[in-house]
C-alpha cells in the first residue's frame, strides 16, 4: 500500500492531515469510509425486517446482544439492485447521529483496500446528477488511477 | 497538593438524601413528651455527618443550617429541653428545605436560599427562649451556648468588634496521614478566620534512615488573630481532635470600635437580617410558642439597628434571595444514576464468576484433545450443563443487583399519610407491610407517583372523617395499608382502607353523565367499580387540592400499563377497598407470546393478552370502511390485520378460520390476526431506539434462542396505527371511538 509514501509525507510535514480509509465496492465504483468508524467486518446473514421501514433498511441483526439496523447502500444510492453473494459483507460502523453513538450495519458488494488520504487533496463532488447521493458525499480523490468518492457516513446514515 | 473534591460530590449528596431519609423516619417515630434517647441520636447522627460533611465540601449554607437543627437536637438529647410537637414540625419542614437545597448543588447553583434563613431563625428563636430564660444550663453544654452567643456577639458587633489572639499548640500523632487528614487544610480553613502564623516545630524529625515517609514527625505552634470564638476555632480540629493535641490558649483579647462591612463575621451577621426582618411574622405564627416575643424581641431591634449601618450589605445580598426564590419553584427532578449494592449481592456475584473461570477452563481442556472417546463426552456434556447453570446463575444475580427493597418507595409515605391527614383533619394509621419486597429500582422509580395518587385518594375519598366513622360504628382512627409481596414473577402492592368504599351508584350515575355507559347498560359491581379507571373520571364532590382534579385514577392506570403493569380495584360498601397493583419485577425481562404473521415473528406482551381464538365468520360483521369487527360475548371487538399493518403481503389474508389474538390496551379490546401462535417464554428486552429510531408498532426488539431478533408488539401503538389509517371512522359500539383513542 502506500505505507512509504505516507511516513515520509508525515515526516516532512507535520500540518498534512493523513486519514486511513476503508474502501469498498459498489457497482464497479470504490467508496470509502473512514477506518475509525469501522467496527467490524461480517459477512452477509439473514435479518430480521422491520415493518414498514425504507426499501434500503433491510432489517436488524444480532450483534452480540446488541440490535444493529442495517442499511443495503446500494439502494440507498439508487444503484441498481444486486443478489447477495458469499463475498457481500456488512460493515459495521460507528456513527455519532444527533449527537448519540449508533452502530449500524452497511450492505456492500465486497470490501477493497485500506488507503493513507490525503483529505486537503479530496475534490468537491461537481455539481450535478442525483442531488440527493451527492449529499452523501464528502469528496472525491484519486489513489494511484483510480478515483476513490469519500462518504460523509452519518449524512448516509441519518435515517 | 489539592484534591478535586467535586469528584466526591455525587457520593455526598447520595449519602445526605439517605441521611435526611433517614432523618424524616426517625422523626415520625418521635412522640412529643415521651423522647427516645436512641431515636434522637439517630436523627443527631444523621444531621452530625451532612453538617461534617457540607462543611468539607464548602457548602456552607447546608452546614451552618444543618448546625442549628444539631443544636437542638442535642438540647433535647441532654434533657435540657422537652421535645415539643412543634420542634417535630420545624425538623420536618427543615429536611425539606435540606433537600432543596441539596438538589440546588446537585443543579450548581448553591445559594443561601430564603426558605433556610426563615427556618433558622426559627430554630434561633427557640433556641434563645431557652437561654435566656435558663442562663444557668448554658454552661452545661458547650455546643449549645455557642449558637446563640455567637449570634449575639455578631448582632452587638455594630459598636464592638471583639478580636481574640489565640496561640494553638498543635501535635497530630504520627498517624494523622493515614486517617485522611491534611494539616495543610487545616491550616487554610484557619486563614480564613483571620490573620495566621504558623510555625513548625521539626525537633520530631528523626535521621533519615529511620524515617518512615508516610508518618508525620511535625508539630506546629499557630498564632491566629480573628474575630472568630474559640469554639469555632476549635471545630477546624474537629475531625482531628482523636489524633492529635490540641491545645487552644487566648492570649490576648481586644475591643475595637467597628467599621461596618470590612469583617467577614458582619457580613455573615447581616445576611440573617433581611430575612428576620421580612419573616418575623412567620416566626410567630410558625413556631406557634408564645414565648416567642419578649425574649427574642431585643435582638429583632439590635438587628434592625445593624440593617441600617450596613445596608450596602444588604443591597448585595437581594438578587441572591430573589435567585433562590426562582430555583425553588422549579426544583429540577432528581436523577441519581448511582446505585448501592449490598456487599454480599456483589460478594455471591464474584463467587459465581469464579465457578464459571473454572468450567471455562474445564471446558477448555476438553476442547483441546483431538480425540473424543465416550467418557470425554461425558464429561463435556457435564461441563456444559455446569456452564448452563453458572449462567443462569449469573444472570439471576446480575438482575438481583438492580433490586432494591420497596421500603425506599414505602419509606416516604408516613411523611405523606401525617400531613394529609393533618390537612383533611382525619386520624390515620398507615401500616406498612413486606417492606423488604424487593424489585427493580426503575421500576421502583416510577411507581412511586402511582402509588401517592392511590394514596391520596384513600385518604381524601376512601376514608369517611372521624364523625362519620364513629356513626358507622368503626374506630375512630381509619386504617391504610400498604403491603407488597411477589406473586410468580411479578411484585403485587395492596393499598388497602377501611373506609366507606366506592359508591357504584354515585360512579353509575357519573358515568352515565359523562357519556361513558348508558341507562341501559347493566353492569356488574365490579364492572362499575372499574369505571372509576376511565378517563375524566372524578366523583369527589368537591374539588380538593388533595385529590380530585379530573385526572385521577385513568392517568394512574396509564402510568402503570406503561410499566407492563396492572391496577385492579375490589370495594365492599363500608368495609372500605383494596387497591391492587401487579407490576412486573424488571422492566429488563417480558413475558411474551411468540406468534407469526408471513414469515415474520413477532412477540406480544402476555400482559396485555385477554385470550387467543379462532374466528368463526358468522359472529364477524363488517361494519364499512374496511373494518371489520367479531362480536365475543358482550363486546364487538375490531379486527386487526397484522399483516396489513406490518406490510407483509405474504401472511394469510383470510379471516375464516384465522387465529385472533384478542388484547387490551388502555381499556380498549381489539383483536390482532395472526397466522400461527408459536411459544410462551421470557424475553430480555432490547432496545431498537438505541441504533435505529422509533417504530410504529413496535415497543422493543429481542433476541430468540436461536440468535436471530424479534420484535415486541407496542398494542396500544398498534391501536393507534389502525386508527390513523381509519380516520373519521366512528360509530363502533364502544365506550370511545378508536380514533379517539390516539
Amino acid at each position: 500500500m502506500n505505507e512509504v509514501l505516507s511516513t515520509s509525507q508525515l515526516g516532512n510535514d507535520d500540518n498534512v492531515d493523513l486519514v486511513q480509509y476503508l474502501t469498498f465496492m459498489m457497482d464497479d465504483e470504490e467508496y470509502g469510509i473512514e477506518i475509525l468508524s469501522v467496527q467490524e467486518i461480517r459477512g452477509w446473514e439473514s435479518m430480521t425486517s422491520i415493518p414498514n421501514s425504507e426499501e434500503y433498511v433491510k432489517g436488524v441483526i444480532n450483534l452480540r446482544g446488541t440490535v444493529v439496523p442495517v442499511v443495503d447502500l446500494r439502494i440507498r444510492f439508487n444503484l441498481s439492485k444486486f443478489d447477495y453473494n458469499e463475498l457481500t459483507v456488512i460493515i459495521i460502523v460507528k456513527v455519532m447521529i444527533d449527537k448519540k453513538t449508533k452502530i449500524m450495519g452497511i450492505v456492500v458488494d465486497a470490501v477493497s483496500d485500506v488507503y493513507n488520504i490525503e483529505k486537503q487533496k479530496a475534490k468537491k463532488a461537481p455539481d450535478i446528477g442525483d442531488s440527493e447521493t451527492k449529499n452523501y458525499i464528502e469528496g472525491l480523490i484519486n489513489v494511484g488511477d483510480k478515483m476513490v468518492v469519500l462518504l460523509d457516513l452519518e449524512k448516509v446514515l441519518l435515517i | 497538593m489539592s484534591i478535586d473534591l467535586s469528584q466526591f460530590y455525587e457520593v455526598f449528596i447520595d449519602e445526605s438524601f439517605e441521611g435526611l431519609e433517614t432523618m424524616e423516619s426517625e422523626l415520625l417515630n418521635l412522640s412529643p413528651g415521651d423522647v427516645d434517647s436512641e431515636i434522637i441520636n439517630n436523627i443527631f447522627r444523621a444531621a452530625h455527618s451532612i453538617k461534617g460533611g457540607s462543611g468539607t465540601f464548602g457548602f456552607n449554607a447546608i452546614a451552618n443550617f444543618t448546625h442549628v437543627i444539631e443544636t437542638l437536637l442535642d438540647e433535647i438529647r441532654n434533657g435540657e429541653r422537652e421535645l415539643a410537637a412543634n420542634h417535630v414540625d420545624l425538623m420536618l419542614k427543615s429536611i425539606d428545605c435540606l433537600r432543596n437545597m441539596l438538589r440546588s448543588i446537585q443543579n450548581n447553583d448553591e445559594q443561601e436560599s430564603q426558605e433556610a434563613n426563615t427556618l433558622r431563625v426559627q430554630f434561633e428563636a427557640i433556641l434563645e427562649q431557652k437561654n435566656t430564660t435558663d442562663d444557668s444550663n448554658t454552661s452545661n453544654s458547650d455546643a449549645v451556648a455557642t449558637q446563640p452567643e455567637s449570634n449575639g456577639v455578631a448582632s452587638k458587633q455594630t459598636k464592638i468588634q471583639i478580636t481574640n489572639f489565640f496561640e494553638i499548640k498543635f501535635n497530630p500523632e504520627s498517624h494523622v496521614f493515614k486517617t485522611g487528614n491534611e494539616p495543610l487544610f487545616i491550616f487554610e480553613d484557619l486563614a480564613e478566620h483571620g490573620e495566621l502564623s504558623v510555625e513548625a516545630n521539626i525537633k520530631g524529625i528523626p535521621e533519615l534512615d529511620n524515617l518512615v515517609a508516610d508518618d508525620c514527625y511535625l508539630g506546629w505552634t499557630i498564632n491566629l488573630d480573628t474575630t472568630s470564638d474559640e469554639e469555632t476555632v476549635k471545630s477546624v480540629f474537629e475531625w482531628v481532635e482523636d489524633d492529635a493535641e490540641i491545645e487552644i490558649k487566648l492570649v490576648a483579647q481586644f475591643e475595637d470600635e467597628i467599621e461596618v462591612e470590612s469583617e467577614l463575621d458582619e457580613i455573615e451577621a447581616s445576611k440573617h437580617e433581611p430575612s428576620l426582618t421580612e419573616s418575623s411574622t412567620s416566626v410567630d405564627l410558625a413556631s406557634a410558642t408564645p414565648a416567642t416575643t419578649p425574649e427574642s424581641l431585643p435582638t429583632d431591634n439590635s438587628k434592625q439597628n445593624d440593617s441600617a449601618t450596613s445596608d450596602p450589605v444588604k443591597a448585595e445580598f437581594r438578587p441572591v434571595q430573589k435567585a433562590s426564590t426562582d430555583n425553588k419553584k422549579e426544583p429540577t427532578k432528581q436523577e441519581s444514576s448511582s446505585i448501592r449494592v449490598g456487599t454480599d449481592k456483589v460478594d455471591s456475584l464474584i463467587n459465581m464468576v469464579g465457578e464459571l473461570v473454572i468450567t471455562q477452563a474445564m471446558l477448555n481442556e476438553l476442547g483441546e484433545d483431538e480425540q473424543i472417546d465416550h467418557a470425554k463426552l461425558l464429561a463435556l456434556r457435564e461441563g456444559l450443563a455446569q456452564l448452563a447453570h453458572n449462567t443462569r446463575d449469573l444472570q439471576e444475580n446480575v438482575m438481583r443487583i438492580r433490586m432494591l427493597p420497596i421500603s425506599f418507595v414505602f419509606s416516604r409515605f408516613p411523611r405523606l399519610v401525617r400531613d394529609i391527614s393533618q390537612k383533611l383533619d382525619k386520624k390515620v394509621d398507615l401500616v406498612l407491610k413486606g417492606e423488604g419486597t424487593e424489585l427493580d429500582k426503575t421500576v421502583m422509580e416510577k411507581i412511586s407517583d402511582p402509588m401517592v395518587h392511590l394514596i391520596r385518594n384513600s385518604l381524601d375519598h376512601g376514608l369517611e372523617t372521624t364523625p362519620e366513622r364513629l356513626a358507622a360504628g368503626k374506630s375512630e382512627a381509619g386504617k391504610v395499608i400498604l403491603n407488597a409481596y411477589h406473586q410468580g414473577g411479578n411484585i403485587i402492592i395492596e393499598i388497602i382502607d377501611d373506609g366507606r368504599g366506592l359508591n357504584t351508584e354515585k360512579i353509575r350515575s357519573k358515568a352515565i353523565e359523562n357519556g361513558l355507559i348508558t341507562e341501559e347498560s347493566v353492569l356488574s359491581n365490579q364492572e362499575i367499580n372499574e369505571l372509576i379507571f376511565k378517563p375524566g373520571f372524578s366523583t369527589a364532590d368537591e374539588v380538593s387540592d388533595i385529590s380530585g382534579r379530573g385526572v385521577g385514577m385513568d392517568v394512574v392506570k396509564r402510568n402503570i400499563n406503561a410499566l407492563n403493569g396492572t391496577v385492579e380495584v375490589v370495594s365492599e360498601p363500608n368495609k372500605g377497598s383494596t387497591f391492587t397493583i401487579r407490576l412486573p419485577l424488571t422492566l429488563a425481562i417480558l413475558d411474551g407470546q411468540l406468534v407469526k404473521v408471513g414469515n415474520h415473528i413477532y412477540i406480544i406482551p402476555l400482559v396485555s393478552i385477554v385470550e387467543s381464538l379462532q374466528i368463526d365468520m358468522s359472529k364477524v360483521n363488517s361494519v364499512g370502511g374496511g373494518m371489520d369487527v367479531l362480536r365475543l360475548r358482550d363486546d364487538y371487538i375490531p379486527i386487526l390485520r397484522m399483516h396489513q399493518l406490518f406490510n407483509h403481503p405474504e401472511a394469510c389474508q383470510k379471516l375464516q378460520g384465522g387465529l385472533l389474538v384478542v388484547v387490551e390496551s388502555d381499556n380498549e379490546k381489539v383483536g390482532l390476526l395472526v397466522d400461527e401462535l408459536l411459544a410462551q417464554q421470557q424475553f430480555v428486552i432490547k432496545s431498537l431506539e438505541e441504533n435505529y429510531k422509533k417504530v410504529d408498532g413496535i415497543s422493543g426488539a429481542t433476541i430468540l434462542g436461536s440468535g436471530s431478533v424479534s420484535l415486541i408488539i407496542d398494542i396500544s401503538s398498534v391501536v393507534k396505527m389502525a386508527g390513523l389509517k381509519r380516520a373519521g371512522h366512528v360509530g363502533l359500539d364502544f365506550d370511545k371511538p378508536l380514533s379517539e383513542a390516539v
